[in-house]
C-alpha cells in the first residue's frame, strides 16, 4: 500500500473541481489510456483576468486524481502569468509530498497547465519537442532533460519516477543515463579523432602494444610473437613457440593480435604472418 | 468496520483449527526432531503425520513430500534440480503468464546461458499448446507450466501437457500454488514430476511450502547443509508450520466440495451481478476452465488503484492488475500477454474468495461496487460517450 499523506488521501476521496468548463478560456490534455494516466484541464478567467474557475477530469491512480485536484485549487485566483510559474513541486508540496514513484502525477499536472495556457495564448499546439527517447511512454529527450534539471535528478530510477521514461521495456536506459550525465556535466566528451600517426609513432606503438598486451597473453600458452616489419598498414609478424605449430594460429593472429592492435593503435592495421 | 476479505489468491486467513494444532509447538513442544532424545523425537513423529496428511491431499507417497519455506523456494528448487540433473541440456519451456517465482527465474536463466521459451496465451488466457509441443527438443531440460493462473484463475491442461512432455523424456514441473485445495489433484495417476505448493494460500501460515517430488525423479538439493528432508532440503524443520500445513491439507480435502459448490456459486453471483449492474465491464480469463473462487473483472476507462482505495473505504479487500498498485508503470504481465486492451487492463480487479466468505458479504460488495465505479468514471476524461445505451 502506498504511503500517501492524509492530504493526498483527502483530495482523492473528496476531489475539488471535478468536471469540464464548457466555455473555457484554456484547455490542456496530457497522457493517454495506454500510459495509465491522463488529465484534461479547463480554466475560465474572470473579469479581473484572474482564473475564476478551473476543472479537471483524470484517469489514473489516487495520486493522479489528488494532484489534479491540488492543481485546480492552487491556480484558482492566479493570473495566467502566475499559473505559468506553478511547478510540479508546488503541486507535490500542496499535498504534503508524494511517494517518489508517484512524482510523475505532479509532473502531469504541470504539463496540463502549460498546455492550457498555450491554448489560451493562442500558441500553436506544441508538438513533442526534441527526439523521443522512451518509446513506451512517448517521452522526449527535452522532457527528460527538463525533469533532470528542475528536480535535480541523478539516477534513471528518479527520471522514471518523475516522467515515467524508462519504466517499461528499459531499452532507453543508456540514452537516459547520457542525458543525466550531460546535464550533470560528466558526459564523456566525444572521442577526439586521433590525428594521423607518423610512421615512426605507429611502429613504436605497435611494438609497445605487442610487448605490453599481446606477448604476455601468448606466453601463458607457451607461445610468442615477433615483429618483423611494418609496411604502411601491414604489420608483418612471426609466431614462435607453441603458436608456430598451433593449428589455431591463424585464428589467434586475426582474432586476437589484429583486434588488439586495431583497438589500441589504428583501425587500419592488417596483421600478416611471414 | 468489518473486513470483507476477497483477496485469497494473495493470501488466506489461517484456519483456527490450524492455529490450534500449531500452538503447542511454539511453547511446550520445542524439541528438534533430529535429536536423539524422546523430547525431540516426539516432534519428529508429529512431522511424519503432517507429511502423510499432505501426501494424502495430493494422492502422493509421504516420501514424495518435501517441506520448504514457501512456494517460491519450491519453484526454484524444482527448476534448478531439473537443470542440474540434465547438465548437457540448455533449454527451458515455461509460459508468459507464470507467477514471478517462475517467470523471473526463467528470465534470470535466459541471461545465464539458457534458451528459455515462453509459451503465449490467447485472449482468454488459454495456452498455445501447439507452440509448446513444437518447441520441445532434445535440448529441453524442463517444462514448467502453472496449474492455474493467480490473476485470472484460468486452469491449464497440465495433466495432458505432462503426458506429452514425459513421452519425450523431459521433466515436467507445475506451480500448483493456486490450484491445490481448489480443484482435485491426484499425483497417483499423473505424469507430473514436480509440483509446488504454498501453505498460506490454503489456510496454513506464511513461511511454509511444499515440493512434491515424484519417486525416481533425478534431484539435486537447492539448500545443502543438513540431512533434513532425507537430505533433499537442509535446515532445521519449521515444525509448527509443518504441523499447520498438515492440518490445512486435511481441511482442504474436507472443504474441496464446499469450495466447488457454495464458493463457486458465490463467485458466480458476484460476477453475474457486477456485469449486470456495471456497464463496460468484462471478465478476464477463460470462464469455462477456471478456479471456482476467482473472478477478474475489467472495468473500462478507470484505474485500479482508485477502485481498490474506494473499496478499502468499505473494508473490501481485493487486488488489481493495474500498474499503479504494483509500483511498476505497466499493467500486469498476465493481462498484457492475453492482449487485454489498455482501456480494460488498468481497471481490472481480481476478487478471490474462500470458504469463509458469506452471501451477505457478496451482497454487500454487489451493492457497493456500482457507485465506486461510477464515481471514478465521472472523473475520467475517457468516459464520455462510452456509456452503453
Amino acid at each position: 500500500m502506498w504511503d500517501y499523506t492524509e492530504k493526498t488521501k483527502e483530495h482523492f476521496l473528496n476531489p475539488r473541481n471535478v468536471g469540464f468548463i464548457d466555455d473555457f478560456d484554456g484547455i490542456g490534455e496530457v497522457g493517454s489510456l495506454a500510459c495509465g494516466d491522463a488529465l484534461k484541464l479547463t480554466f475560465k478567467l474572470g473579469e479581473d483576468r484572474r482564473i475564476a474557475d478551473a476543472k479537471f477530469q483524470t484517469f489514473g491512480c489516487a495520486s493522479a486524481i489528488a494532484s489534479s485536484s491540488a492543481l485546480t485549487e492552487i491556480i484558482k485566483g492566479m493570473t495566467v502569468e502566475e499559473a505559468a510559474m506553478v511547478t510540479n513541486d508546488d503541486i507535490a508540496d500542496f499535498l504534503g509530498g508524494l511517494p517518489k514513484e508517484k512524482m510523475h502525477c505532479s509532473v502531469m499536472g504541470r504539463d496540463a497547465m502549460e498546455k492550457a495556457i498555450a491554448y489560451y495564448r493562442g500558441e500553436a499546439e506544441k508538438k513533442i519537442e526534441g527526439e523521443i527517447v522512451c518509446e513506451c511512454f512517448g517521452v522526449s529527450d527535452l522532457q527528460i532533460e527538463r525533469a533532470v534539471k528542475e528536480n535535480g535528478l541523478t539516477t534513471i530510477d528518479a527520471v522514471t519516477d518523475y516522467v515515467k521514461a524508462g519504466g517499461a521495456c528499459g531499452n532507453c536506459h543508456d540514452k537516459i543515463q547520457f542525458i543525466i550525465d550531460t546535464v550533470l556535466g560528466n558526459a564523456p566528451r566525444a572521442a577526439k579523432k586521433p590525428e594521423a600517426l607518423t610512421n615512426i609513432q605507429k611502429i613504436k606503438m605497435i611494438d609497445a602494444t605487442l610487448e605490453r598486451e599481446i606477448k604476455p597473453a601468448l606466453k601463458q600458452d607457451g607461445g610468442d610473437i615477433e615483429l618483423v616489419d611494418v609496411d604502411g598498414n601491414r604489420v608483418l609478424v612471426k609466431l614462435r613457440g607453441t603458436c608456430a605449430s598451433c593449428s589455431k594460429s591463424q585464428i589467434t593472429l586475426k582474432h586476437y593480435v589484429e583486434t588488439k592492435l586495431k583497438d589500441l593503435v589504428s583501425q587500419d592495421l592488417v596483421v600478416e604472418e611471414v | 468496520m468489518k473486513t470483507i476479505y476477497m483477496d485469497n489468491n494473495a493470501t488466506t486467513r489461517v484456519a483456527p483449527e490450524v492455529v490450534e494444532e500449531m500452538l503447542p509447538f511454539f511453547s511446550d513442544l520445542y524439541g528438534n526432531p533430529s535429536s536423539m532424545h524422546a523430547f525431540g523425537g516426539n516432534v519428529g513423529a508429529t512431522l511424519k503425520t503432517a507429511r502423510e496428511r499432505v501426501a494424502t491431499l495430493l494422492g502422493a507417497l509421504p516420501e514424495e513430500i518435501l517441506f520448504t519455506s514457501c512456494g517460491t523456494e519450491s519453484d526454484s528448487t524444482a527448476i534448478h534440480a531439473a537443470i542440474r540433473a540434465n547438465p548437457d541440456k540448455r533449454h527451458i519451456i515455461t509460459t508468459r503468464v507464470e507467477h514471478p517465482a517462475v517467470k523471473s527465474l526463467g528470465e534470470h536463466l535466459a541471461q545465464n546461458g539458457y534458451r528459455v521459451t515462453f509459451v503465449p496465451v490467447d485472449r482468454r488466457g488459454r495456452l498455445d499448446l501447439d507452440f509448446l509441443y513444437r518447441n520441445l527438443s532434445d535440448d529441453t531440460a524442463v517444462v514448467s507450466v502453472m496449474w492455474a493462473n493467480n490473476e485470472t484463475g484460468t486452469i491449464f491442461p497440465v495433466e495432458e501437457i505432462a503426458r506429452k512432455v514425459k513421452d519425450r523424456g523431459i521433466v515436467f514441473h507445475s506451480d500448483a500454488v493456486q490450484a491445490v485445495g481448489k480443484i482435485p489433484i491426484n499425483m497417483a495417476d499423473s505424469a507430473i514430476d514436480m509440483l509446488s505448493l504454498s501453505g498460506h494460500k490454503l489456510h496454513a501460515p506464511k513461511g511454509i511450502g511444499v515440493l512434491y517430488l515424484r519417486k525416481g525423479t533425478r534431484f539435486a538439493p537447492f539448500l545443502v547443509g543438513g540431512h533434513q528432508e532425507a537430505g533433499r532440503r537442509a535446515g532445521t524443520e519449521n515444525t509448527a508450520s509443518i504441523i499447520g500445513m498438515g492440518r490445512a491439507a486435511q481441511l482442504a480435502m474436507a472443504w474441496l466440495r464446499d469450495e466447488n459448490t457454495r464458493v463457486r456459486a458465490l463467485r458466480d453471483k458476484l460476477e453475474t451481478e457486477l456485469l449486470k449492474r456495471v456497464p463496460n465491464a468484462m471478465i478476464n480469463g477463460d470462464p469455462d476452465n477456471r478456479l471456482p473462487n476467482t473472478t477478474s473483472i475489467a472495468f473500462e476507462f478507470i484505474e485500479g488503484e482508485g477502485i481498490l482505495l474506494l473499496m478499502d473505504q468499505y473494508g473490501i479487500c481485493a487486488s488489481s492488475g493495474s500498474a499503479c498498485t504494483s509500483g511498476s508503470l505497466e499493467p500486469s504481465h498476465v493481462l498484457r500477454a492475453m492482449g487485454v486492451p489498455f482501456t480494460a487492463a488498468h481497471g481490472s480487479i481480481r476478487y478471490s474468495l474462500s470458504i469463509y466468505n458469506t452471501e451477505e458479504e457478496i451482497d454487500f460488495v454487489i451493492d457497493k461496487m456500482p457507485s465506486i465505479i461510477e464515481r471514478l468514471r465521472r472523473m475520467s476524461p475517457f468516459w464520455q460517450g462510452n456509456q452503453s445505451a
